[in-house]
């Protein structure tokens, strides 16, 4: 219940990493959940699923170099600080 | 009159006291020995206001301010938009109370259109229905406090006890605020609600939470129980309301039923969010009533 600004960070670190890490190629085709195929019309909605989707690659293609930067510190931090 | 005279003539012609005025027989050279000299009490202050050095110094430093100022205010504009936070401030005591009456008891009000003008929002201070910061800003320091004297009274109290509580509460609020955004990206619903909007709404529910709490200090677990149910279906009903205009298309907030996909995401969404906050106002203060 006590949480922190800093436990809040910590669940950011963690969250974004367990969604940069899904991998296009092994996983995520074989699961049906690729690129998104047949996503059709501009004009539609694109769907939850879509979204999601969209919503992964989006992560895995931003957050690619600043999440290296920022568990490098987290490592380092953590090694000194414990 | 003669010994009013500030320079006194001594026995030996010479002058007793430094001629102070201004308009004494050294003019020119008067400044600079006026610098060198060592300076009298109530001298200083002429003195520095009239040296030329100590004028260039003062220009100089007031002019490195006013662009230390520029850069910081660019700045801090970049990353915190202080201009839009302006107009959720703009609030007026009449606007404060009838606020807090709508949020306790907001089955009367009938009309929760957020009026325009010329396309952008009114100002909170001319429309009830327009969200601000001033009052869940106001009601989240409140809520530390009586949550700090509700410790208090059970003799659990220390002074980190109020960061803590203060840090948590700030956590679940931007946990709910980012939740809300992420269900509003999935379901792709075109709202001009931002996102301070969201955290105006998520917000309010501190006042409800006050209440219950001070209720519960006053007259015990029952009490607190009462007044809590009343008002979490309070912003239950205030929550749907508001929102209902806002993520629902203009046929589904009027009230028909419209089929399709959308419109029932939408419903849910709306709900979950409305259903949300009593849970939060429950798990917020429960342990502070023993």
């Amino acid at each position: 219940m006590a949480f922190t600004l800093y436990s809040l960070i910590q669940t950011a670190i963690l969250c974004t990493n367990a969604i940069a890490v899904l991998h296009e190629e092994r996983f995520l085709s074989k699961v049906g959940w690729a690129v998104d195929q047949g996503v059709g019309g501009f004009g539609d909605d694109p769907g939850i699923k879509a979204q999601i989707l969209t919503l992964i690659r989006s992560v895995r293609t931003v957050m690619r170099v600043p999440l290296i930067i920022v568990n490098s510190a987290c490592i380092v931090l953590l090694l000194l600080f414990g | 009159m003669r010994q009013r005279n500030s320079s006194m003539e001594g026995p030996d012609g010479s002058q007793l006291f430094e001629d102070t005025s201004g308009a004494g027989p050294r003019t020119q050279s008067g400044y600079r020995n006026q610098q060198t000299e060592p300076q009298q009490a109530g001298f200083a202050g002429q003195s520095l206001l009239s040296d030329p050095m100590s004028n260039l110094a003062m220009a100089y430093g007031s002019s490195l301010a006013s662009q230390g100022k520029e850069m910081v205010d660019k700045n801090l504009d970049r990353f915190i938009p202080i201009s839009k936070l302006k107009y959720y401030f703009a609030v007026d005591t009449v606007y404060v109370g009838k606020k807090l009456g709508l949020l306790v008891f907001p089955y009367m009000h009938n009309n929760w259109e957020v009026s325009y003008q010329q396309d952008t929002p009114v100002a909170p201070r001319f429309d009830v229905n327009a969200p601000d910061l001033y009052i869940p800003a106001m009601s989240f320091i409140t809520y530390v406090l009586v949550a700090g004297v509700a410790l208090g009274t059970q003799n659990r109290f220390s002074p980190e006890l109020l960061g803590v509580q203060a840090s948590s509460a700030l956590v679940w609020l931007i946990m709910e605020v980012l939740a809300v955004l992420l269900s509003l990206y999935l379901v792709t619903v075109n709202t001009d609600l931002t996102t301070i909007d969201l955290l105006a709404f998520s917000g309010y529910k501190y006042v409800g939470m006050i209440v219950g709490l001070v209720a519960g200090l006053l007259f015990g677990r029952p009490a607190y129980y009462l007044s809590l149910l009343w008002c979490c279906a309070a912003i239950f009903v205030f929550t749907i309301r508001t929102l209902r205009l806002k993520l629902l298309s203009e046929a589904a907030a009027e009230g028909k039923l419209v089929r399709g996909t959308r419109n029932q995401l939408r419903m849910y969404l709306t709900m979950s969010i409305a259903a949300a906050q009593p849970i939060f106002m429950y798990w917020l203060t429960y342990h502070l009533i023993r």
